[in-house]
């Protein structure tokens, strides 16, 4: 990290989600200076662990090869993984930000062959699926990765395996001696892109997350959709690995909710029409697909998609946010409670798998940014400014409940409001 | 010029020394590639090996370098050598790690190998470094065209961060729909109270600025040029005509209210008091500029209760009205609920929706409304009648299941959609917008392929990209707000400042030469030999991007900074005089009859893959990633699009004695994948064709396919590698192998 030159013409972009790598991008492509700091080993953030978009039903790893390919041809952006902005201080145009890398283990010289990962014996849960299954504690992040480089799980530092992992090496790439850095680095603006966490679960008491094994929330059965995913691609239940045909999809779990999050999270609306339509992929007319919810937000253009999942056979729409979910534990089935409140009807009703359309939290809430910010109630920092004449910008699902096309377009003016300042401070200092 | 001087590098790592006898390929480049210089090193993208590259290149003089090693989508990094041609054989997840590690696939493995280094050097001699474009003219300034909140933004917004903007607008004044609103919904804590609409604030600060120059009751007469050196004839009030320079623009041209005189069964215009919302903004300008409360229109007396009509002509099935939510309706209603509650708590507010609409911090608005009284029922609206001094508003109560009405509304608000001023439907220029209005061309393009930007289906000029939202098929000209999509004024706003961000990069990579969005910073750029052109128009018509026009002899005229550098022209031209430096017929042709061809004694099929590079090939990596294995009788390339293939690498596939050919494209129709829009459509189209060319070499249907594969295809992908071998296995070898 010897070569990293920035002056108050540089861009700090925190976030390496499709929000920081487009703020990166775009303003790289504009000509500037950028450096983009990842707290995870890999770019790519939550888009990447999607299985499909909506409303087209792409891949986002396509975009993502396309954002990759970008980078790998722009040299304006200098990328860092595993690394943390812990301090921002100064003032626009002129700000010096302390950036703490953790250590990887594997240098530059690592070509992902996989040899460590081959000689590792130990395994860690598996983030990029979510916890759903276990990989080596060497181990390659996903498929997609950027940097294309192994990373040795701390817990495998002192023992035999990281030992093992050094041996297997052909080409000196594990350093087991690594240590945490810290840079400080001179920057004229920053795009704070941390995106989001999905809320947890467990909190949703009445619906029995983590108590029964077939009540999930949508980022797992996404990864279950997901050929790279834990089952290969196979939507099959966590308690017995039989096939998950008739699912129930509930809305609003924690978003709308003064008990939990008071914001509509926006996207879950769409991504349960979306996951309907990987049942009827995995299992065509003898899927069943049923929608509890409150309103169906599909707004403006996502309409067609909409009336295209209600024009599905296999999939119901039940207007009721379910009371509570019990499990029945002779066939490990999932039981809701609940009222339709169109016409008001009693129902309890049997499904395979209970899919919790979980809400979205700000990953790093604005009191945790080691700058002066403007934040709501929620932890949103606020849309694309700062306090007094602050130049940290909030983009992407930092600065609100957004799905990724506004969350681009989010971090294109994010991109642009560091560049007015970055030039601004150009044409002083010219 | 220096002279071109080749050097290949076989690297022996990740296995490859294991499982390839690398001597053999480097001896294969050495006599057949005729590569000046050959290599091999045990670990190539190692300090040292990069080292030895530099070297060479540095004291030997090499120009142009193949590499045998890994896939070109790996080590980047370290194989970055600026200047230098540079080609790569893909023998890591193209060979070991797609083949089995068994000493029965040892020989085939081999010949896989073999066939990619031959293929690496063939192209490699037919690439140039590209020297960027001839035409790059420096243009930076910017037109912005339409005067509401976006183009007021995207105005401002370009000029802090330093650029000149011409801002058109064409009407007498600025401000738009916005400044006709009475308060907006608010886009900050505690997203409770309407709030001041900022527009007046707006305009006032995009007068003063001195970069922002503003033309009024203007409109374009014409629109010619290229991103960096585009020209805009500006015909204004006096009846003359500007001619203005610029370097890229921005449409903002925002939207119609939907025409809810077309809503027969809610009686708009039999009644003042049935209005749409911006009837209502109206009202509620007019009450708040008296100091006094909204009046019923038709009499004047105190409103005791407003009826919302959420979704009027919008969300429709029938095909009459809009299909589509507008968005920014939901709020609109309950913010417009507010303007009554805080006046009077009395009044009765009702709003009938079929699913309330407000997504984000919007929830906090909604359960403003909710706590200020406003009542919201689930339901349908049949009918709206005027009812004396009142109406009337029948509607299906959805909760209670039954239907109702409301006998005494004074005021009805019909909650309609936007429709976007997107100009004319380049596609179907005779056919009317949502509202039945013929539109008029807003930009004028003299381009070859229409006047306007291509819309989508429901009239909107987006890019139906979900990653990419802004890239338009028109280079250098974005469209910011309505016009996009359905939108609020929180969005736009944003929306508008994105749109400024990219028009200033479409005009500074414009001067550079550099290529727009996807393939930015590409250098290279179609070339073609006029001299060999028959004038056929395929390409003018065919390219995505609207990128080529036609001079006055019908030859076609390339505009380098409009183009995307996807090939679609080069794919299409029949006689084969469009290439692009680092990417030709030629460079692709070559690798194709650089693999050796077993006889047929041998009993070993060819099959030639013609992969997508951004989904299909990454698709096929990662497979290998897997350890997915496939065929070893597949020879693969990647193209910049499906829409780059030409037909004449099939046909001398064909003739050279390979046994079937496989393109691997992107998704097409309503929902493309394809990042040039219509490559991977056009390709299909063509091969659809080629039909014709296997009956006259007498082959069967089957040596040729095309599938649609997506970059998770990392298991299917195999699936139809060895489906396809199977099929080329049971039809039998190409009678045409030993006539090349």
């Amino acid at each position: 990290m010897a070569d990293i030159i920035a002056t108050g013409q540089t861009i700090l972009v925190v976030g390496g989600g499709i929000t920081g790598m487009t703020a990166a991008l775009e303003a790289a492509e504009c000509g500037k200076q950028v450096f983009l700091v990842e707290k995870s080993p890999t770019l790519g953030g939550r888009t990447a662990l999607l299985y499909r978009y909506f409303p087209k039903l792409c891949h986002p790893t396509c975009g993502l090869e396309i954002n990759l390919r970008r980078l790998k041809g722009n040299r304006n952006v200098r990328v860092v993984t595993l690394a943390e902005v812990t301090k921002i201080e100064g003032k626009p145009g002129d700000y010096t930000a302390t950036i703490r890398v953790r250590p990887r283990y594997v240098t530059s010289n690592c070509t992902a062959c996989g040899a460590c990962a081959e000689a590792v014996e130990a395994t860690v849960p598996n983030p990029y699926n979510y916890g759903l299954d276990q990989m080596k504690a060497a181990y390659l992040p996903h498929a997609m990765a950027y940097p294309q480089r192994y990373v040795l799980d701390p817990s495998l530092i002192g023992t035999p395996g990281a030992d093992k992992a050094k041996a297997a090496c052909k080409y000196n790439a594990i350093d087991l001696g690594m240590q945490e850095e810290t840079l400080a680095i001179k920057v004229g603006a920053v795009v704070w892109a941390t995106g989001w966490k999905p809320y947890d679960a467990a909190k949703i008491q009445p619906y029995g997350y983590g108590r029964f094994k077939n009540v999930i929330t949508s980022v797992e059965f996404e990864r279950l959709a997901d050929p790279h995913g834990p089952t290969g691609g196979k939507i099959v239940r966590p308690s017995d690995g039989k096939e998950a045909k008739n699912i129930a999809f509930i809305q609003c779990a924690g978003s709308r909710d003064e008990n939990h999050l008071r914001h509509c999270s926006r996207i879950c609306c769409m991504a349960s029409l979306k996951q309907t339509q990987f049942v009827r992929e995995a299992y065509g007319d003898a899927g069943q697909s049923t929608i509890y919810y409150i309103d169906i937000r599909a707004i403006d253009r996502f309409e067609d998609f909409y009336k295209k999942v209600q024009a599905d056979k296999t999939v119901k729409f039940v207007k009721s946010k379910p009371a509570r979910i019990d499990e029945d534990r002779a066939t490990g089935n999932v039981i809701l409670h609940g009222v339709n409140t169109e016409g008001y009807h009693r129902y309890a009703e049997a499904h395979d798998l209970a899919v919790l359309a979980i809400g979205m939290e700000p990953s790093v809430k604005g009191a945790e940014v080691p700058a002066e910010v403007l934040e709501d109630s929620s932890g949103f920092l606020s849309l694309g400014e700062g306090p007094g004449n602050a130049a940290v910008f909030g983009a992407g699902c930092a600065s609100g409940a957004l799905d990724v096309n506004r969350s681009t377009q989010s971090a294109t003016a994010a991109a642009l409001r560091a560049i007015q300042i970055v030039n601004r401070s150009a044409r002083a200092e010219g | 010029m220096a002279e071109m001087k080749t050097a290949a590098y076989v690297c022996g790592g990740c296995g490859l020394a294991e499982r390839l006898n690398t001597a053999q390929l480097a001896k294969i480049a050495e006599r057949e590639g005729k590569m000046n210089l050959v290599r091999e090193h045990p670990f190539l993208c190692s300090d040292a090996g990069v080292a030895t590259i530099r070297a060479d290149i540095e004291n030997e003089g090499v120009t142009h370098v193949a590499l045998a090693a890994c896939s070109r989508r790996a080590k980047t990094e370290a194989f970055d050598f600026p200047g230098v041609a540079l080609s790569r054989a893909n023998l890591r997840e193209g060979v070991i790690w797609a083949q089995p590690a068994t000493d029965a696939a040892r020989e085939t493995t081999q010949e896989m190998a073999d066939d990619y280094v031959r293929m690496a050097c063939a192209e490699l001699k037919k690439m140039k470094v590209p020297a960027g474009n001839p035409q790059a003219a420096k243009n930076t300034r910017l037109m912005v065209v339409g005067g509401g909140v976006s183009g007021l933004t995207a105005a401002r917004e370009a000029a802090q961060a330093g650029y000149e903007v011409l801002l058109i607008e064409k009407r007498g004044a600025l401000g738009g729909w916005a400044a006709q609103l009475h308060r907006r919904v608010p886009e900050r804590e505690p997203f409770a109270e309407p709030v001041d609409t900022g527009v007046a604030a707006l305009i006032e600060a995009v007068t003063k600025d001195k970069r922002i120059q503003i033309m009024l009751n203007a409109t374009l007469a014409k629109t010619s040029g290229a991103p960096g050196r585009f020209s805009a004839s500006i015909a204004t009030e006096s009846g003359g005509t500007s001619i203005e320079e610029v370097g890229a623009i921005i449409q903002a041209t925002g939207f119609t209210p939907y025409d809810a005189s077309r809503l027969t069964e809610f009686s708009y215009g039999k009644s003042p008091n049935i209005v749409d919302q911006a009837g209502l903004e109206r009202l509620a300008r007019e009450a708040a500029a008296k100091g006094e409360a909204i009046r019923r229109p038709s009499d004047g007396a105190e409103v005791k209760k407003v009826v919302f009509v959420q979704c009027a002509g919008q969300r429709d099935d029938s095909g009459k009205h809009l299909p589509y939510c507008s968005g920014f309706c939901c709020a609109t209603s309950i913010k417009q609920a507010m303007y009554f509650k805080d006046a009077n708590h009395a009044v009765d507010t009702v709003v009938i929706y079929t699913d309330l609409r407000v997504p984000g911090a919007g929830e906090d608005f909604y359960r403003s409304g909710q706590k200020k009284g406003v009542t919201f029922t689930k339901g349908r609206v049949g009918a709206v009648e005027p009812n004396g001094s009142q109406a009337k508003v029948r509607f299906r109560d959805l909760i209670l299941d039954e239907e109702t009405t409301i006998e005494d509304a004074d005021l009805v608000v019909l909650a309609t959609g936007q429709v976007p001023n997107s100009g004319v439907n380049i596609d179907k220029p005779d056919a009317e917008d949502a509202n039945g209005a013929k539109p008029i061309s807003i930009l004028n393009l003299s381009y070859r392929q229409g006047a306007d930007l291509p819309q989508l289906k429901q009239g909107f000029s987006d890019s139906h990209f979900i990653c990419f939202p802004y890239e338009t098929r028109r280079t250098g000209i974005y469209t910011a707000g309505p016009v996009r999509r359905p939108m609020d004024i929180a969005q736009a706003t944003e929306d508008a400042t994105g749109a400024a961000l990219k028009a200033i990069q479409a005009a500074e990579n414009a001067s550079l030469g550099r290529a727009a969005h996807p393939r930015s910073g590409d250098l290279s750029f179609p070339i073609v030999r006029l001299d060999g052109c028959t004038q056929c128009k395929r390409c003018t018509v065919e390219c995505p991007f609207g990128a080529i026009d036609e001079d006055e002899k019908t030859y076609p005229q390339f505009n380098e900074s409009r183009c995307r550098r996807c090939g679609t022209c080069m794919g299409a031209c029949p006689v084969r005089v469009i290439s692009f430096e680092n990417y030709s017929v030629d460079t692709v042709g070559a690798q194709i009859k650089a693999v050796e061809i077993p006889d047929e004694t041998e009993e070993k099929p060819r099959i030639l893959i013609l992969a997508c590079e951004n989904d299909a090939y990454p698709a096929l990596d990662m497979a290998a990633m897997q350890r997915h294995t496939y065929s070893a009788y597949v020879r693969a390339i990647p193209v910049r699009c499906l829409g780059s293939v030409n037909t004449i690498w099939i046909t001398d596939a064909l003739n050279g004695g390979y046994d079937g050919v496989m393109l691997m494209g992107c998704k097409h129709g309503d929902d493309y994948q394809c990042h040039f829009v219509k490559g991977s459509e056009l390709a299909n189209v063509r091969m659809a064709k080629i039909g014709d060319t296997l009956k006259q070499l007498a082959l069967e249907n089957e040596r040729v396919i095309t599938h649609e594969v997506a970059i998770t295809d990392m298991v299917r992908v195999g699936k139809l590698i060895d489906d396809y071998a199977a099929t080329i296995e049971k039809i039998g070898l190409s009678p045409m192998k030993g006539f090349a």
